[in-house]
C-alpha cells in the first residue's frame, strides 16, 4: 500500500485547519471522501441525470443501469445471494427502523428482543419504540470491563419468546468486534431473527453474508468513502416478504386502483420515491475504490496503526484506555485523569486534529464504565504513524495548558 | 462600582492582547481557575444548566440589590467560559442584567471560536443568567 499515493485521492487532507494540517482522526464518524467517488457524482450529474426505472429515453436508462449494476457490486462485495435481497435505504438508521418498523405487525405481547449493551442509539431507540407498541420485552447483553459481550449471559437470554436480535458487528464507541457468527448461530437455535448492524465494520473488513448467515444487515455508505444519505439493507428474500412495505408511493407498487393497490416485489417494494440515484451509483464508485486498494491490505495497515497507537497513547501519564478487547479495530477510546474529555477535545481541535468527545451515541456503553464521555480517535488507511505522533505531542501539550 | 458595559470592554481589551486562539484558551482557563465557585450544598441537579455537553451548576443569591453568582463544571475550559460571564454579571442589580446587551461575547469572538455544541452550552448561560435576574427583581420589588 502506498500512503502517499492514497492520500492524493483525498482532496480534503491537503486543507489547513487553522494553520495546521488536518489531521482527521473521526472516521468512525464518517469517512473521507476520494476523488473518485467526488467525480463520480458529477458525472452523473453532468451526463446522465434522470429518474430511473420508469423512463423510456437514453438517459433513464443509462442511470438505470448504473444504478443497478450498484445492487450488482454490493451483492458480490457483501457476498449476497440474490440482488433483490439489497435494499437501498438512506443509512444503517433507515434500515434499522425499516425492519423494526415491520415487526411491528408480526410480533405478538410478550415476545422478548434482544440488543446489547455495545449498541449505538439508533440501533437501540427504534427497539424500544417496537417493544412499547407490541407489549414486547426488550433485553440487554451485558457487556465487561474490556470491553467484550458476556456471551454467557447472552445465551442464558435466549429462549422460544426470543424473535429478534439486533447486534452491531464493531461498537462505535470502544471498536470491539462482537463474535456475531457465534450470535447468530446461538439464536437461530431459538428460531429468532438477527440484525447486524454494519456500519462500523464494513469499512474495516470484509463481510460475507452468506457464510454469516445473517437474516438482516445494514450499513452506511458515507462510512465506506462514499457519499451521506445512502445505505443498503440486506435481508433474506423469504423474510422481507413477509414484512409489510416501510414506505408507500411511486415505484414500490404494480397496480393501484382507489380500490386496491397490489405492491412491487422486491427489492422495490421497499424503495419508494425517486431514490438517491447519485449516492447509490457513487456508493458503487467507493466500493471500487476500496476494492483497488484491498480489503485485506487495508485491515492489515489499520492494525498496524491500531498497534501503533495503543502503545504511544499508553505512554502518556494518566491516560486510560476504554475497551481493550482482543479483537478490535483501529478505535481508541480513551480518557486522561482529571481532564474532561470535552477540554481535551477543543485544544486538539485548536491543533487541527478532529476526534470526537462526548458519549458517541452510545449512553449505556458510558454508563457502564460511569465516565461523562471519553476521547475517540478512530483510524482509516489513509492515516499515518506521523499523525499519530502529532496527535502524542498534542495531547501532552493539552496536559500542560489542562492540569 | 463597575458598571457591565465597562467590564464587558475591559474583557474585549484584554482578549484583543493575544495573538492566536491557542493563547485566548489559556487565558480562558486561568480565568476558569478563578471562578468563584458554587456552594458543595448547591451542586444539585435542579441547578444543572441544560444544553452543555459538559456538566454546569449555577446558584444565584441577592445582597441587598446585587445579584451573586456562583457556579463550577466539570470541564475547566467551559469554568473559564462562565467565569467570563460572572466578571460580567455578578455583584450587578437585576434591571442592570436584564437590560445588558452581549455583543461583548462577539467582540471577543467567543461564539465563533467554541465548538457548536459549546456555544449553545454559552447561550444557555446567559438565558439561566437572566431568568435569574427576572426572578430576583420581583423580590426586590
Amino acid at each position: 500500500m502506498d500512503i502517499e499515493k492514497i492520500r492524493k485521492d483525498f482532496p480534503i487532507l491537503s486543507r489547513k485547519i487553522k494553520g495546521n494540517d488536518l489531521i482527521y482522526f473521526d472516521n468512525a464518524a464518517t469517512s473521507q471522501t476520494p476523488i473518485q467517488v467526488i467525480n463520480k457524482i458529477s458525472e452523473y450529474y453532468s451526463k446522465y441525470n434522470s429518474n430511473i426505472h420508469r423512463g423510456v429515453h437514453f438517459l433513464s436508462q443509462e442511470a438505470t443501469s448504473e444504478y443497478e449494476l450498484v445492487r450488482e457490486k454490493i451483492k458480490n462485495h457483501f457476498n449476497i445471494a440474490k440482488k433483490k435481497e439489497v435494499i437501498f435505504t438512506s443509512g444503517t438508521t433507515h434500515g434499522i427502523n425499516l425492519i423494526a418498523s415491520g415487526y411491528s405487525n408480526i410480533l405478538q405481547k410478550g415476545d422478548e428482543i434482544i440488543v446489547s449493551n455495545l449498541e449505538h442509539h439508533s440501533n437501540i431507540v427504534p427497539l424500544q419504540m417496537l417493544a412499547e407498541k407490541t407489549s414486547s420485552i426488550l433485553k440487554v447483553i451485558p457487556m465487561n470491563l474490556s470491553g467484550d459481550l458476556d456471551l454467557k449471559a447472552y445465551k442464558k437470554l435466549l429462549n422460544n419468546k426470543t424473535k429478534l436480535v439486533f447486534v452491531n458487528h464493531v461498537s462505535n464507541s470502544l471498536g470491539t468486534i462482537n463474535p456475531i457468527k457465534e450470535i447468530i448461530k446461538e439464536a437461530h437455535i431459538h428460531d429468532a431473527k438477527v440484525l447486524i448492524d454494519g456500519a462500523q465494520s464494513a469499512p474495516h473488513f470484509k463481510t460475507d453474508l452468506i457464510d454469516l448467515n445473517a437474516d438482516f444487515y445494514v450499513t452506511s455508505a458515507h462510512k465506506l468513502c462514499g457519499p451521506t444519505g445512502i445505505g443498503f439493507l440486506y435481508g433474506k428474500e423469504v423474510l422481507l416478504n413477509e414484512l409489510p412495505p416501510y414506505q408507500g408511493g411511486g415505484e414500490m407498487i404494480s397496480e393501484v386502483t382507489f380500490e386496491k393497490t397490489s405492491y412491487a416485489d422486491l427489492p422495490h417494494k421497499f424503495e419508494a420515491g425517486t431514490p438517491n440515484i447519485s449516492g447509490v451509483i457513487a456508493f458503487g464508485a467507493a466500493l471500487d475504490y476500496l476494492n483497488g486498494i484491498g480489503l485485506k491490505e487495508i485491515e492489515n495497515y489499520e492494525n498496524e496503526l491500531l498497534k501503533y497507537a495503543t502503545r504511544k497513547l499508553k505512554e502518556v501519564k494518566g491516560l486510560r484506555i476504554f475497551g481493550e478487547a482482543k479483537n478490535k479495530i483501529s478505535v481508541i477510546s480513551f480518557n486522561i485523569e482529571s481532564i474532561h474529555p470535552y477540554d481535551l477535545g477543543s485544544i486538539l481541535d485548536k491543533m487541527g486534529i478532529a476526534v470526537r468527545t462526548g458519549q458517541h451515541c452510545a449512553q449505556p456503553v458510558m454508563d457502564f464504565y460511569q465516565i461523562p464521555g471519553t476521547v475517540r480517535v478512530s483510524f482509516s488507511f489513509y492515516n499515518t504513524k506521523k499523525e499519530i505522533d502529532f496527535l502524542i505531542l498534542a495531547i501532552n501539550k493539552a496536559i500542560k495548558m489542562l492540569s | 462600582m463597575n458598571s457591565i458595559s465597562k467590564i464587558q470592554k475591559e474583557l474585549v481589551e484584554e482578549f484583543s492582547f493575544f495573538e492566536d486562539w491557542m493563547q485566548r484558551y489559556e487565558h480562558m482557563i486561568d480565568l476558569g481557575k478563578s471562578l468563584p465557585l458554587i456552594k458543595e450544598k448547591y451542586k444539585t441537579d435542579d441547578n444543572i444548566i441544560k444544553g452543555c455537553q459538559s456538566k454546569v451548576w449555577m446558584h444565584a443569591e441577592l445582597e441587598e440589590t446585587k445579584l451573586i453568582f456562583t457556579a463550577d463544571s466539570d470541564a475547566i475550559i467551559t469554568k473559564g467560559i462562565i467565569a467570563i460571564l460572572i466578571r460580567v454579571f455578578s455583584k450587578q442589580h437585576p434591571d442592570e442584567i436584564l437590560n445588558a446587551d452581549t455583543k461583548f461575547i462577539d467582540q471577543i469572538g467567543l461564539k465563533e471560536h467554541l465548538s457548536p455544541t459549546r456555544a449553545n452550552g454559552l447561550v444557555s448561560m446567559i438565558k439561566q443568567i437572566k431568568m435569574y435576574a427576572l426572578a430576583y427583581k420581583t423580590q426586590i420589588n
